[in-house]
């Protein structure tokens, strides 16, 4: 491809990618009177009502609360426990690696539909039920296998003379893991915190299925819009709006480890 | 690169065991407990063996949405991939698109999946949609997703393409900018064409990532709930009832938990043994040419 053709076609993609979402955003902007009675590419009266109705309501703020709970609870644990165990899958040899890896990520190919019950009957039997922590444990279950693989992947690209040199000048290995390795592969935890972020963010049904009230997640909340008189279009977007700003956000912050991090690793 | 034999690195292993044993092991068992039962309330139950699974595979309607799953996964992965690669490969290598680039690709991604529902159906309704009302008034074409089962098919097609797309421009991108500058050199000195070196050098080198990205968007797309659900609820008719769309009809709305059990089981089974065939050849194809 020529510069100047892949300069076009990417445009064109990226075009294509964003006005879906621009789309909403319109509507997001007009009362839903407005949006069923005419047409328009963009919002002739802007009214911010649908978003005021979101920010005043506690039961629809909540949601984004709650969601930004549970989610930073999951990454921090997922990352927590799948460093440890990605540096023995890359450097060591250990009765049922082979196999143990490959169970780690049957937990991902489980339809979720019918396991929900015997999450909610486990998670109330111990006592968690509408917490947090609930959310962020049931969430590990695709995650923590998915933050191993991608560790893995950046840590086999660290040469093993910097463990064995470390060792030789008489590192422990906590030690040597916390302040030499894990700043090697920065990046690479990035990314997977990245990647951990967003497959807790936008799962549904463990996250309805575990909540009731009090931990209750913004994608659960925003069945809500389907009333009597049927749907609040102008509502519906706003929400969907506010729901992608904290993603965008994480993404702002984690884009030079991003592009770096892909760099480096193989992922 | 030849590893440290060392059975103490399970020390080091078993958080992630218990932290996933504990939600995924005793759950399991208990979807195998209801897949061998009648159960018609609290501790009222009765051991029906076999029989489930036996009327499950019968299911006339559970072979019809396992080959609408086939035929939608089937087109996810041969749409997704190579456009994917198409996008990773155009994608800037330095300088301020990068960033730019990799944050917008990556919105689709970060919407929760029953607002990407949303989002199709604000944009294709026929009378405010900016899609639909485009192909109906503009374009002349009848579109109507609630109406018809192609333009149905064509929505959802387009939702999961516009979705999932980015996560595997994004992998290949990674595995793109990890290929080290003196490979490209060498191709140069033998006058290689774009062709053959994305054949010989970048296909090879995105091995890694590329079989991340295959069995990710295999199983997500052989489990996908949400996004049709909100979309088009299965319809019109049964024609974007996928496997799990009507796993949710058999086993909750009609809170048959038996029958529920069995076909999940049977489900997963299918995801797995796919998902281990593919894991298998995609790493005896890294073996074959190792660089």
């Amino acid at each position: 491809m020529k510069g100047r053709k892949k300069f076009v076609g990417l445009a064109i993609y990226f075009i294509l990618l964003l006005v879906p979402i621009y789309w909403m955003l319109n509507m997001s902007l007009r009362s839903n009177a407005d949006i069923l009675a005419s047409f328009a590419l963009y919002p002739k009266d802007i009214t911010l009502m649908n978003y005021m109705n979101i920010f005043t309501d506690s039961s629809w703020y909540m949601g984004y609360v709650n969601s930004m709970i549970y989610v930073a609870l999951n990454t921090a644990i997922s990352l927590f426990v799948a460093l440890p165990a990605a540096y023995a899958f890359s450097r060591y040899q250990f009765v049922g690696d082979k196999q143990l890896f490959f169970w780690l990520l049957t937990n991902r190919m489980a339809p979720a539909a019918v396991f929900a019950l015997p999450f909610f009957q486990l998670y109330s039997t111990v006592g968690l039920l509408d917490t947090h922590i609930a959310v962020a444990l049931a969430h590990c279950l695709f995650n923590v296998p998915l933050a191993v693989w991608i560790l893995e992947g950046f840590m086999s690209g660290i040469p093993r003379e910097i463990d064995e040199t470390a060792f030789i000048d008489g590192y422990s290995f906590p030690r040597f893991f916390i302040t030499i390795f894990i700043p090697l592969i920065r990046a690479g935890v990035g990314v997977t915190a990245f990647f951990c972020f967003m497959f807790s963010w936008v799962e549904l049904l463990l996250a309805r299925t575990l909540t009731v009230t009090e931990a209750k997640p913004i994608s659960a909340i925003m069945t809500r819009t389907i009333s009597a008189t049927g749907l609040d279009y102008g509502l519906l977007a706003a929400a969907g709006i506010l729901t992608i700003v904290p993603g965008a956000m994480v993404i702002w912050f984690v884009r030079n480890h991003m592009a770096k991090g892909f760099a480096l690793g193989r992922v | 690169m030849e590893k440290w034999p060392n059975n103490r690195a399970w020390l080091l292993v078993l958080p992630v065991f218990v932290i996933v044993a504990f939600s995924a092991i005793i759950p399991l068992m208990t979807v195998i407990n209801y897949s061998v039962q009648d159960i018609f309330g609290p501790n009222q139950a009765i051991f029906v063996g076999f029989e489930w699974f036996r009327e499950m595979l019968a299911d006339k309607r559970l072979h019809d949405a396992l080959w609408r799953q086939f035929l939608f996964s089937g087109l996810v992965l041969v749409i997704e991939m190579p456009l994917g690669i198409l996008i990773a490969l155009a994608m800037p290598k330095k300088g301020w698109g990068v960033s730019l680039c990799l944050v917008t690709i990556a919105l689709p991604l970060l919407i929760p999946w029953n607002t990407i529902g949303t989002i199709w159906i604000i944009f294709t309704r026929p009378d405010i949609g900016l899609f639909g009302a485009g192909m109906n008034s503009l374009l002349g074409i009848p579109f109507d997703h609630t109406a018809r089962p192609l333009d149905a098919w064509i929505t959802v097609m387009l939702m999961e393409v516009w979705h999932w797309t980015p996560l595997v421009a994004l992998l290949a991108y990674a595995g793109l900018r990890a290929i080290p500058e003196a490979y490209y050199q060498a191709a140069r000195i033998d006058g290689a064409s774009a062709w053959s070196t994305f054949l010989y050098i970048q296909l090879p080198k995105m091995r890694g990532v590329l079989t991340i990205a295959f069995l990710l968007r295999f199983m997500d797309s052989f489990l996908i709930y949400a996004e049709p659900f909100v979309l088009t609820g299965g319809g019109p008719g049964n024609s974007t009832t996928f496997l799990s769309l009507y796993l949710v009809k058999i086993a909750l709305l009609q809170f048959d938990l038996g029958p529920g059990g069995a076909f999940s089981l049977i489900y997963f089974v299918i995801v797995l043994l796919f998902s281990f065939i593919f894991y298998q050849a995609l790493e005896r194809i890294g073996k074959g040419d190792k660089v």
